[in-house]
């Protein structure tokens, strides 16, 4: 049967038996660039007409289609467009950092790839603590905006990179305590333990109504860490043009673009790894017949359909809910979602610790 | 008690939001409910509110025949000048003269669709047409004479 797990055994058989060892990791990593890149670009395609045409069938609307089938090949064209677009350095600007500012959006971006399970036995590195590896590479990425807004000598970068750091640092908390909510029922950071640990049930139906609560405060807190709207101060076309990118222009807009679809693709995979088993197929208890059928959908279909239905209901947030004020940003995560979270996790560890969970 | 007003701010806000999701969620499942208009591929069968103000016409009779006196009301009503009406003297049966309307002149180009123009008219001669396509290649053409050649005043209209 071809599977992801199949086919990186071949490469690795057929790589081993042609080369010496160094030259195997050598080649492998040189794939893995290759594969990681492929990843984002095809993601940044498909996600930004994805979120197009959803925003546009809530707001009532068409959306883009008129390009190729169904408008899929819009993006395309939106990127051939701003390939071929000047990319503008502002005269006062730190032009070493305002430069550097993009990549250092996207580096952790794809740090974030590799422990995450893309199918059955199909990653990049397996961590032994994948999910603090996560948590703790993720909040680099503000460096980045913020290095951005810094060096384009513009107030409005400079104001809407303040309120992402404000903001990043803030919800980095209320997130981190939802994960460590199901760290706690299943007690390993490995990303490949926490999924089998899923084997008899995703978490988020074996962990009552603590589960629950940790799942929808980690939405809330990874839409607001990835600057999206309800929680697009750091943007905020309203009042500040677009934030901390004002300045930025071309390829270099590009990136920062692409980084925001891809840490909400890395954010959704985590999501759905935690609470809903990664590519653990949809399996209930002792069922064995129905657990079978069940596995007989590839583990990398399950995988990116429960990321994509979280993307969606990201999306679907965005499109829905009226935008939040900073101060009234700042009142929901330190009034709400962080007290909340904690009183959560305690009541999740009571649960671990007694086995209340099935 | 302050956690039991804040446990119901918690729920309230739960639920308001709830209910804004299932409504975008229906609109994502309901695609009949799309607005949007394909114009021009549905050009055909589009059709037009008949409160859209597009340019003001005169209607006209199977005989040719209008209901404006010439009172030039509407000329003194719009705000920018946008109506030149050109009078005349008919001598009717008697031998008395009345005053006609000879041309009509509307400017397109310089109409802001207010509708003032429509209201003044006491014989409720002209009217908004709905129409929206008026683009030309010369902007003399958007000049023009409401009143139809050789058209006259339909006979009782005062
Ligand atoms: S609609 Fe208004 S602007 Fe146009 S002709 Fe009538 S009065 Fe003038
Ligand atoms: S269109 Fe009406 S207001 Fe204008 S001149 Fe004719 S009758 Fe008078």
């Amino acid at each position: 049967m071809i599977s992801f797990e199949n086919i990186v055994k071949w490469i690795q058989a057929f790589l081993s038996a042609h080369l010496p060892h160094i030259w195997v990791l050598a080649v492998e990593a040189v794939i893995i660039i290759i594969a990681a890149i492929a990843l984002f670009a095809i993601l940044g395609l498909v996600l930004v007409i994805m979120e197009r045409r959803v925003a546009a069938f809530m707001q009532i609307r068409f959306g883009p289609n008129r390009v190729g089938p169904w408008g899929l090949l819009q993006s395309t064209a939106d990127t051939i467009k701003l390939i071929m677009k000047e990319s503008i350095v502002p005269d006062n600007s730190d032009k070493f950092l305002f430069n550097l500012a993009p990549f250092m959006v996207m580096i952790p971006a794809m740090l974030i790839l590799a422990p995450i399970n893309f199918a059955k036995h199909f990653f990049i590195w397996d961590l032994n603590i994948g999910i603090l590896f996560v948590s703790s590479i993720s909040s680099i990425s503000v460096i980045g905006i913020l290095m951005g807004g810094w060096a384009s000598s513009n107030k409005y970068s400079l104001h809407g990179a303040m309120r992402s750091g404000a903001q990043i640092v803030s919800y980095e908390l209320s997130g981190g305590l939802s994960i460590l909510t199901i760290i706690v029922l299943c007690g390993s950071l490995k990303v490949s333990d926490i999924i089998t640990a899923q084997e008899t049930g995703w978490w988020i139906f074996r962990g009552h109504i603590p589960a629950i609560i940790a799942f929808v405060i980690y939405m809330i807190a990874v839409t607001a860490e990835t600057n999206r709207a309800p929680f697009d101060l750091a943007e905020a076309e309203s009042e500040l043009t677009a934030g901390f990118h004002t300045e930025y222009s071309g390829m270099r807009f590009a990136l920062f673009f692409l980084a925001e679809y891809i840490n909400i693709f890395i954010v959704c995979a985590v999501g759905a790894t935690l609470f809903f088993g990664g590519w653990m197929p949809f399996h209930i208890g002792t069922w064995h017949a129905f657990n079978h059928i069940m596995d007989f959908i590839p583990s990398s279909i399950w995988f990116f359909g429960k990321t994509f239905f979280l993307i969606f209901l990201i999306m679907w947030f965005r499109w829905t809910f009226p935008r939040l004020r900073i101060d009234q940003l700042l009142n929901l995560e330190w009034k709400y979602l962080m007290p909340i979270s904690m009183v959560n996790l305690l009541v999740m560890t009571v649960c671990a610790i007694y086995h209340l969970h099935f | 008690m302050f956690i039991v007003e804040y446990l119901k701010e918690v729920t309230n806000a739960v639920k308001s939001l709830a209910t804004g999701m299932k409504l975008t969620g229906y609109y994502f499942t309901h695609h009949k409910e799309i607005i949007t208009q394909e114009y021009p591929d549905n050009r055909a069968t589009l059709k037009m509110a008949d409160r859209f103000k597009g340019e003001v016409v005169m209607p006209h009779d199977a005989n040719n025949e209008h209901a404006c006196t010439g009172c030039t009301s509407c000329e003194l009503a719009c705000p920018n000048g946008s109506i030149k009406v050109i009078t005349k003297f008919d001598i009717n049966a008697d031998g008395k003269k009345k005053k006609a309307v000879d041309q009509h002149i509307y400017r397109l180009d310089m109409c802001t669709m207010c509708g003032l123009c429509i209201e003044a008219c006491p014989t409720d001669a002209i009217k908004m047409a709905n129409t929206f396509e008026h683009s030309v290649p010369d902007r003399n053409m958007l000049v023009k004479r409401l009143n139809n050649n050789g058209s006259k005043i339909r006979e009782g209209v005062e």
